[in-house]
């Protein structure tokens, strides 16, 4: 049982990474009041392109650093769409979520070599493997959390560090301020555009991380439509987590988690149908919404960014 | 003024700023000496809050030079002014409800560092206050706080950064008498200590109380700078307005008949499902102008939207011409003969992307003549539209314009038309003039006491007491969702609605403080 267990918590915390740097990244983006629903387009795009990267270039990291980068454009592109052009931002983030799966499904038939007929899918290249802790990685069920991925670990101090930076620094005071009230954040002398442009290509970038960790190291090599969903699992569990980096680390294990027992249920024949359990993120989230609606202190001191959404411009009359 | 602080401290010369199709400051000079309250005077859209933006650095001047201690300045982003010790308390307050007061009052500042110790923070904050007596809690959440105590958080704000120059965009509208007395006082302490003050306003009192000086804004011009002493709130409406202003109305001697409306007991509930009205009656007779007063968010909402069926009460009853009109919906008290003048104008009054004539005939487009079997008819809807707008003098190019480039004066024009046209019972106005120019605003109060001598009832809820004593019959003080006292307003006294407006009834101030006849309660 034992075994299991570990195996089932060390699965979560893999499936997990790339919901924790994804939703990160979104909270960071919402938290300066840009909503960015381009997040599943973003993750595919940068997944098929970190991945045709490292499979030609035979380096990795380089592949990382394409998705982030291409996370990144994506991110520049919503901003420059929703803060400069001030278009509706759902609007923007559903095109870019549409580009990006489209794109990303092309690029899958043509970026591979030529001997699979130029197609990515079904192919391996490299990938981020597991790196034991020794000692620690033996110790029972907590050894799941030292027989990980160096992104894994990465997340481990990423995580905190968000929620410091968030609630602890200046910078993140001035962020908040600009997602609660961009007139206030300006007249207290707050570059509102520029905060908003730096922290949805952030988020953007932290995606597309998010994206090239499903492709060159969870579920390696490209498939279409290798996410999943995941992308709008990310957009609700920031309203899981309340638009707090901290809180979405439950969120992001709670789902891996139910990622991970899935596997596992199919492996021993168990009949609860999978869409059960895809559901639940979703459910979880509108519960999670009704609770906040009902209890109205709650949502005064937690609930979304009040200018979630709402575009901005100087000298408007 | 004493000879070492004569000494200029900001001056402004030949501001001019365009907004697209608006002249909003052309050539403006204003001049600032240490230690001195000077009062900014003018209409609404005068260009008053244009010309302070720019001096924060919200707006950039098209053209003019800002000197400050006698070295010419530039002003492009709000951190510039900041540096330069000027600071605003703007009219909508800038503050943000989820964070903390502390949180609130070091935001943005440039000096801050990376980590920043909120302990020590709130320590000077605490030291600040104290000296000030601006009394506030620095760890409380700004969404927990009064309004009262809201500004007290903007002007800590602007000490807390070391502002030199503060701006003051009309204190005192949110405030009630007693509190900005206080404010009063905190300005006191702060020019002694040789702070400047510039303070915004369109109320002759409040010129003659808080000032030294006083520029007066017309048109985006100034039309002068006066010695406080050394004028009158007329002279000062004068230039204001540029034509004499009739500030008592005529109103006539009139008997009121029968009860238009009577509430019985009447109980309901805010939003947050909080206690907004209790066990309140009062009756309104036709031809008479009964006037509600308090502080915003005693329950006035509340009261109207009950009385226009807007929110359902939880007890009591609602009489309309002796008729039991309790739960009626909106429609069914528009058809009871209930017209109402919301609050907000823009989001509740009218619908602006649609035209002066959709929004005129709201009310009466279901029936003829304006629509007939089903169908709307245009030709009569613009000549329906064309009546009202010469009657009431709507300044539109046509009817078909829509709402939302009108003046503020004119869209509550709009509403009034299409409000007054359909009544034949009871008016239900709240805060009709305000944010209005003393224009629109003479106007708006000779329409309602129009309405009053043809016999129509009015309820008029009003945070402005001179409104209320020059035009209603009969004052009610509204606190906390209760009645203090009703008053008739030739007995009406400023200090004594200011005490009721804090929440104590007028049987304690008739029996201890003010020994008045019984006579003036009802």
């Amino acid at each position: 049982m034992i075994p299991l267990i570990t195996t089932i918590l060390a699965i979560t915390l893999r499936a997990g990474t790339s919901l924790v740097y994804a939703t990160i990244g979104e909270i960071y983006t919402e938290n300066s009041g840009i909503l960015n629903l381009g997040v599943e387009g973003t993750m595919l795009l940068s997944a098929a392109s970190g991945f045709a990267v490292a499979y030609h270039s035979g380096y990795l990291w380089l592949g990382f650093l394409v998705g982030v980068i291409v996370g990144g454009l994506l991110g520049a592109l919503h901003a420059f769409l929703s803060v400069t052009m001030r278009a509706n931002q759902v609007v923007s983030g559903l095109s870019i979520t549409l580009f990006g799966t489209g794109l990303a499904s092309f690029l899958g038939q043509r970026l591979g070599p030529k001997e699979n007929s130029f197609n990515l899918a079904g192919i391996s290249g490299p990938r981020l493997i597991a790196q034991p802790i020794p000692v620690l990685s033996n110790v029972p069920i907590l050894g799941a959390l030292f027989n990980q991925d160096i992104l894994t670990y990465a997340a481990y101090l990423i995580v905190p560090l968000a929620w410091y930076f968030l609630y602890k620094t200046k910078n993140g005071l001035n962020l908040r301020a600009v997602g609660e009230n961009p007139i206030t954040a300006e007249a207290m002398g707050i570059n509102v555009v520029k905060t908003r442009y730096l922290y949805t290509i952030i988020g953007g970038m932290l995606i597309g991380l998010g994206g090239a960790h499903l492709s060159l190291s969870y579920t390696p090599g490209w498939t279409d439509n290798i996410t999943g969903g995941r992308g709008w699992i990310v957009i609700a569990l920031v309203i899981f987590a309340m638009w707090n980096p901290a809180r979405a680390v439950f969120g992001a294990i709670l789902f891996g988690g139910i990622n991970a027992i899935q596997f596992r249920l199919q492996a021993i024949g168990a009949t609860i149908p999978s869409s059960f359990l895809n559901m639940f993120p979703y459910l979880a989230t509108i519960l999670v919404l009704v609770v906040m609606t009902w209890w109205e202190t709650l949502s005064k001191r937690l609930g979304a960014p009040a200018a979630l959404s709402v575009s901005y411009m100087r000298e408007d009359k | 003024m004493n000879p070492q602080s004569s000494k200029i401290i900001l001056e402004m010369r030949g501001i001019t700023k365009h907004f697209p199709g608006v002249i909003a400051n052309s050539g403006v000079d204003l001049t600032l000496f240490d230690g001195e309250v000077l009062a900014l005077l003018g209409e609404n859209g005068a260009g008053k809050s244009t010309l302070m933006n720019i001096l924060i650095g919200l707006y950039r001047q098209d053209d003019g030079e800002i000197y400050v201690r006698g070295e010419p300045v530039q002003i492009n982003f709000p951190s510039d002014a900041a540096e330069l010790g000027i600071g605003m308390v703007h009219q909508n307050f800038m503050l943000i409800p989820r964070m903390t007061v502390a949180e609130n009052i070091v935001l943005g500042m440039t000096s801050l560092p990376f980590v920043p110790d909120m302990r020590k923070i709130s320590n000077r904050i605490r030291a600040l206050s104290e000296q000030y007596r601006l009394k506030v809690d620095p760890n409380a959440y700004v969404w927990q706080l009064t309004v009262g105590e809201q500004q007290r958080v903007e002007i800590l704000k602007m000490v807390y950064r070391g502002a030199e120059i503060l701006i003051l965009d009309e204190p005192t509208a949110v405030l009630t008498p007693q509190e900005s007395l206080e404010l009063h006082d905190v300005l006191k302490v702060m020019t002694s200590e040789g702070k400047s003050a510039i303070f915004i306003t369109h109320k002759m009192d409040e010129v003659m109380v808080f000032s030294e000086r006083v520029a007066v804004l017309q048109n985006g011009k100034l039309k002068a700078t006066l010695k406080t002493s050394e004028t009158t709130p007329q002279e000062l409406a004068r230039l204001m307005v540029g034509r004499n202003v009739l500030f008592r109305l005529e109103k006539e001697m009139q008997e009121p008949g029968e009860t238009v409306i009577e509430l019985c007991h009447i109980s309901a509930k805010d939003d947050k499902g909080l206690s907004a009205l209790e066990d309140l009656s009062m009756v309104v007779r036709a031809g008479e102008i009964f006037g509600i007063a308090g502080v915003a968010g005693n329950g006035q909402d509340q009261l109207a939207e009950v009385i226009t069926g807007l929110r359902k009460p939880t007890e009591g009853k609602i009489l309309i011409a002796d008729r039991d009109c309790t739960g009626k919906d909106p429609l069914g008290m528009i058809k009871a003969g209930i017209s109402f003048i919301p609050a907000d104008r823009i989001g509740m009054g009218i619908a602006g992307n649609m035209d002066i004539s959709e929004n005129l005939i709201m009310k009466g487009y279901r029936d003829e003549p304006l629509s007939s079997k089903g169908f709307i008819r245009p030709n009569r809807i613009i000549d329906f539209a064309k009546r009202l707008i010469d009657s009431f003098r709507i300044a539109t190019p046509t009817p078909k314009t829509r709402v939302k480039f009108l003046s503020g004066g004119n869209i509550q024009k709009t509403i009034l038309a299409r409000e007054i046209d359909a009544c034949n019972n009871l008016l239900v106005a709240m805060y009709p003039s305000r944010g209005l120019d003393v224009g629109a605003t003479e106007t708006v109060r000779n329409l309602l006491l129009e309405q009053r001598s043809k016999g129509i009832g009015i309820l008029l809820i009003s945070e402005d007491l001179d409104e209320l004593t020059s035009i209603a019959d009969r004052i009610a003080v509204m606190f906390e969702g209760k009645i203090m006292g009703t008053i008739k307003s030739e007995d009406a006294d400023i200090e004594m609605m200011g005490l009721m407006m804090a929440g104590i009834p007028l049987e304690e101030l008739t029996n201890d403080v003010f020994e008045k006849s019984e006579s003036s309660t009802e």
